[in-house]
């Protein structure tokens, strides 16, 4: 198709083979052809040819001038609302613009609208939306698959050709296991390397924002325009960002490629493995080292991670009370009525459970033997990865344990739902790079994921190593 | 079990949340699933290892201690659900 790479349409209208106006029109028209899949939380097609008719007055040379990229409905934007898909802050209308927002409107990209997410990025099928779910473009008609969650939103626009890549954040999987699910590449970059200055807070210490293209170049190119120090976040890393697409290269020889054991793990589907195997095959031919290594943690990431992150999730939230901005429940005979309907109304079922959960943990009584003892694992889980890189220089994994799930699948059982974070969140707990690239397909022909890891600000390799299997793959 | 209603309550009014009694019921039952899933933690020897609560490199930086305008209280107040003379509204609280 001839939009679907970004860096080729930054070619085609600097050689003008088309105008920036033609291009959003072709991206408005494929929206609403779409609009039945529930992607965007807001789409407004004024907005778009008002940034389209700014552009084109614009002389001057910006990197993504004109691109159409989706945001995710988590990052404040001040000319489109920002919800995070809960009826808490269903009318909140940001007065700033976030940094990575800025970052790209700097660039020149054009915003084409709002992306559905899980409420509070608090989910794995962008399901648990105020706004209604998310369908799988991949799905075949009468059977609605999940597109993954919590950027579902945001991979399903890429998937299906609404923009030519998307914001998303990352703080268990968020954008590695939609983006497996859609066919798409997501990476989620070191904990550090984008500022999430008006970002919607979720679980601070493992929050990340990322991005969503249909390729590695692409994906490099976006991660580079969103990276950078801001003396706003204090967690935000000050170094050179490189300049990763200059820096592209596929050459894997020499390189050596952790395949770690404990990621075996029973009741995945043969066909995972399967891939995984093909994947280690395919990088071992182009020249990489294979090396098994151990993880001995792993086991222990999750049970941690869902600890941790409803814990700081709980004391985030907090600020939602129904005083500075959203929802405010009309039940208000006290400051206390008015805090406890606001909040019970307006939070939907799992993020209650969540704020719940981390509330407990940090009691009183509980703390040391909850959160603390978490705190203790993840130590341990990040020793891990830190023994584990003396021996190689990236970790190779399957991205998510199966493929995109059809949609309302009873989802009873909370911790049946957290395992579709199993291979994303020990990575998340150490800080590390992670990006999914699309590799192979299942039985029913849908995509499966390969997650490549790397060390701390080594984003470069593992675009490289990407870039590697992507280009064997197709 | 860890949560019952007691727990459940105190819970709930510690974070400001009013459940209805069919949303305790669901809540107890899935903090207590999730609470006896985490408790697998306690099979790791955690004697002598530091809890990690930042896993962020970077030594926080220091900078200047001069005041800046970011907003102004009236693009502050546009979110408010109720607000009186420049400030945000809320019940009385003081009778």
């Amino acid at each position: 198709m001839m939009f679907k790479s970004l860096k080729n349409t930054i070619q085609s209208l600097e050689k003008n083979e088309i105008s920036i106006k033609e291009l959003s029109q072709e991206y408005i028209k494929n929206i609403k052809e779409k609009s039945t899949l529930n992607i965007f939380i807001h789409f407004d097609e004024q907005k778009i040819l008002n940034q389209v008719e700014i552009l084109e007055k614009d002389k001057s040379k910006k990197k993504l001038k004109g691109i159409p990229l989706a945001i995710k409905d988590l990052f404040c934007t001040k000319d489109m609302p920002t919800t995070a898909a809960s009826k808490i802050l269903e009318n909140f209308k940001p007065s700033y613009e976030s940094f990575v927002t800025q970052k790209l409107l700097d660039c020149g990209a054009i915003f084409v609208g709002k992306t559905n997410l899980d409420e509070f990025a608090m989910g794995s099928a962008t399901d648990t939306s105020y706004f209604g779910n998310t369908i799988n473009p991949l799905s075949k008609d009468g059977e609605p698959l999940a597109p993954g969650g919590s950027s579902g939103g945001s991979a399903a626009a890429v998937a299906a050709n609404l923009c030519l890549g998307a914001t998303g954040t990352d703080t268990g999987g968020s954008i590695r296991q939609p983006a497996s699910f859609c066919g798409v590449v997501g990476i989620k970059p070191t904990y550090g390397l984008c500022s999430r200055w008006g970002i919607a807070a979720f679980a601070s210490s493992l929050d990340q924002a990322g991005v969503f293209t249909n390729n590695t170049e692409d994906a490099s190119i976006l991660l580079e325009s969103i990276a950078g120090f801001d003396e706003r976040d204090s967690t935000s890393a000050n170094i050179e960002i490189p300049n990763y697409f200059k820096n592209l290269n596929h050459d894997v020889v020499g390189k050596t490629i952790g395949i770690p054991k404990e990621y075996t793990i029973d009741g995945t589907p043969e066909e995972i493995s399967r891939i995984w195997e093909e994947a280690i095959k395919v990088l071992e031919k182009n020249g990489a080292k294979i090396k098994n290594i151990s993880l001995p943690h792993t086991k222990y990431a999750l049970p941690t991670y869902y600890i941790i992150a409803p814990a700081e999730a709980s004391s985030n939230l907090a600020r939602y009370d129904g005083v500075k901005y959203g929802y405010r429940s009309s039940e208000i005979d006290s400051l206390d009525e008015m805090y406890e309907n606001t909040r019970g109304q307006g939070f939907g079922k799992e993020v209650k459970r969540r704020i719940l959960i981390g509330t407990y943990v940090l009691s009183a009584g509980y703390y040391d033997a909850y959160y603390l003892k978490a705190q203790k694992v993840r130590k341990l889980i990040a020793n891990d990865f830190n023994e584990a890189f003396k021996e190689c220089d990236l970790i190779v994994t399957p991205t998510a344990p199966s493929s995109a799930f059809p949609l309302n699948q009873e989802q009873d059982d909370p911790i049946k739902m957290y395992l579709n974070d199993v291979f994303t969140v020990p990575a998340s707990l150490a800080g590390l790079p992670g990006i999914s690239i699309p590799f192979g397909k299942d039985k029913n022909n849908l995509p499966l994921g390969i997650q490549i890891l790397g060390k701390h600000f080594d984003e470069q390799q593992v675009f490289n190593t990407a870039l590697s299997l992507e280009k064997s793959y197709e | 079990m860890k949560i019952n209603k007691n727990t459940i309550n105190k819970i709930a009014r510690l974070s400001r949340i009013k459940l209805d009694d069919q949303e305790s019921e669901d809540y107890i039952k899935d903090l207590n699933l999730i609470l006896d899933w985490v408790d697998q933690l306690n099979e790791v020897n955690t004697d002598k290892v530091e809890p990690l609560s930042n896993i962020s490199s970077s030594i926080l930086p220091k900078r200047d201690d001069v005041s800046k305008d970011i907003n102004s209280s009236e693009e502050i107040l546009e979110n408010a659900p109720d607000k009186l003379e420049g400030f945000f509204a809320v019940p009385k609280v003081v009778e």
